[in-house]
């Protein structure tokens, strides 16, 4: 780990299906992408988490991605899709003991009632499920957080709490890239913008 | 043994009720008839070919008989377990998933009895190792087949469930553990239904035949004992070896979930 390495580095990165893409991310900087759908924003994330084949460069603090394994590294540069997967009955069996009171904590602060924790998955709506697999993944205090499309199924003030959440873990130097179509979203954030075209990273307009 | 030997003249009789089927099926317009005749014959035309096969081969006492006969057998039975699934595997993965798993179910299992239980002299004599393979592939190609389909299906739906689990940092092993339990449980449920049944629900085929062939009940019994036991090893050997083996290639040295590996 070198002191002045940035948090998340891509030199390359590339698929058959998309990039190449190149860049710095340091900690607490957070990066909007924004683009129409099918561009290739999912893919983008996906590939950083190493979910899809790919090749290119990545590192976390100047460690390089093949120096971990793979569970590793996707714990430290946790992915949340745009559709949360769920593999147990309850929401609670979705986390491990350790984390529940911090998970509590965390879904208290998004406005999910705390009896939604003990109750079924099949009761939730898509916006309580969204900000539960967000709470997931918050849990494990990964350095680099990959959000797609966090507060698309959220009410106004959902996101407003939402973005407190995701602020205060800037804050505390996580580095982010979330997708988002909203531009005022990405001020809210402090975030820097980029657009995906054609499954290529480019300035936004 | 003092089989009562069948004529021709008695098959026919019994064929008669085939007839009656087929009757059935003109009488309240099933639209069967065609089928039933068919397959009838179809029937009669197979295992009357097998009869003279296996004849052949057991008068030629020679291994490589044997081992040509089992060889098609067990290549018959992986093209089955391979093409069953409703998702299949991409190119030559399925056939030789399903072509290694048949291979070491069979060895293993028809192996012990013959080295062990039966020990025929020599231990290759085909009156003992064809018959002996075609009962246990029957098991191999159920458990595997039920396996397979269990485990393929399962992971393509749980998609987003199991790349949820490897974006948290789970292992591969740990995303689809359950569904590998599935998998081999499914392939399980055959025997286990077998095994409870025999001989209270249904009397087992081998035991019947050779019981009407003139062979003492209890003789019948134990060889039939020998047999489920060989049938319920097959079928977790099959059912563990295709799950296994299909999460093998569904998964990469980065522990990635590969669905591009599933036919679409």
């Amino acid at each position: 780990m070198s002191p002045d390495a940035p948090r998340l580095r891509l030199r390359g990165l590339r698929s058959p299906l998309a990039g190449p893409f190149d860049l710095d991310l340091a900690a607490g900087e957070c990066l909007a992408v924004g683009g129409p759908s099918g561009s290739g924003k999912s893919l983008f994330l996906r590939m950083i988490a190493d979910l899809d084949p790919n090749g290119g460069e990545v590192a976390l603090d100047g460690m390089p991605r093949p120096a971990m394994a793979a569970p590793d590294w996707r714990r430290r540069v946790a992915y949340v899709a745009a559709e949360s997967g769920w593999w147990r009955d309850t929401v609670a069996e979705h986390f491990a003991p350790a984390t529940h009171a911090p998970a509590r904590a965390l879904a208290e602060r998004l406005g999910l009632p705390d009896e939604l924790f003990d109750g079924p998955v099949q009761r939730l709506s898509t916006g309580e499920r969204q900000r539960l697999a967000i709470v997931r993944a918050l849990v494990l205090n990964p350095p680099v957080l990959l959000l797609d499309e966090p507060t698309g199924p959220l009410d106004p003030a959902s996101i407003g709490e939402m973005e407190a959440v995701l602020t205060a873990r800037l804050a505390d130097g996580v580095a982010m890239i979330v997708v988002s179509h909203d531009p005022a979203q990405a001020q809210r954030l402090g975030a820097r913008r980029r657009e995906m075209r054609e499954r290529r990273l480019e300035a936004a307009a | 043994m003092n089989a009562i030997s069948l004529s021709p003249a008695d098959l026919a009789i019994a064929g008669s009720l085939v007839a009656f089927d087929a009757l059935l099926s003109v009488l309240l317009r099933l639209g069967l008839h065609r089928q039933v005749l068919w397959a009838a014959g179809r029937m009669v035309v197979q295992l009357v070919a097998v009869g003279y096969l296996l004849r052949f081969v057991f008068a030629l006492h020679h291994p490589a008989a044997t081992l040509a006969i089992v060889l098609v057998m067990s290549a018959i039975a992986a093209r089955e377990i391979a093409a069953r699934p409703e998702r299949k595997l991409k190119g030559w993965a399925g056939l030789a998933l399903s072509a290694g798993g048949v291979a070491i179910a069979t060895v293993v299992t028809v192996g012990l009895a013959l080295l062990t239980a039966i020990r025929p002299h020599p231990w290759y004599d085909a009156r003992y190792a064809v018959t002996l393979v075609g009962i246990v592939l029957g098991s191999v190609l159920n458990a595997g087949s039920l396996s397979l389909d269990s485990l393929l299906g399962g992971v393509a739906r749980e998609r987003s469930a199991i790349e949820a689990q490897l974006a948290l940092g789970a292992s591969f092993h740990q995303a689809t553990a359950r569904l590998l339990r599935e998998a081999i449980r499914r392939g399980l449920l055959p025997i286990i239904n077998q095994m409870s049944a025999a001989g209270v629900i249904t009397l087992p085929g081998i035991m019947t035949g050779q019981i009407l062939a003139g062979l003492d009940p209890l003789e019948a019994v134990k060889y039939q004992i020998l047999l489920m036991f060989l049938l319920a090893g097959a079928s977790g050997l099959s059912a563990l070896m295709m799950a296994y083996g299909a999460l093998r290639r569904l998964t990469d040295e980065r522990q990635r979930l590969r669905l591009d590996r599933l036919r679409e």
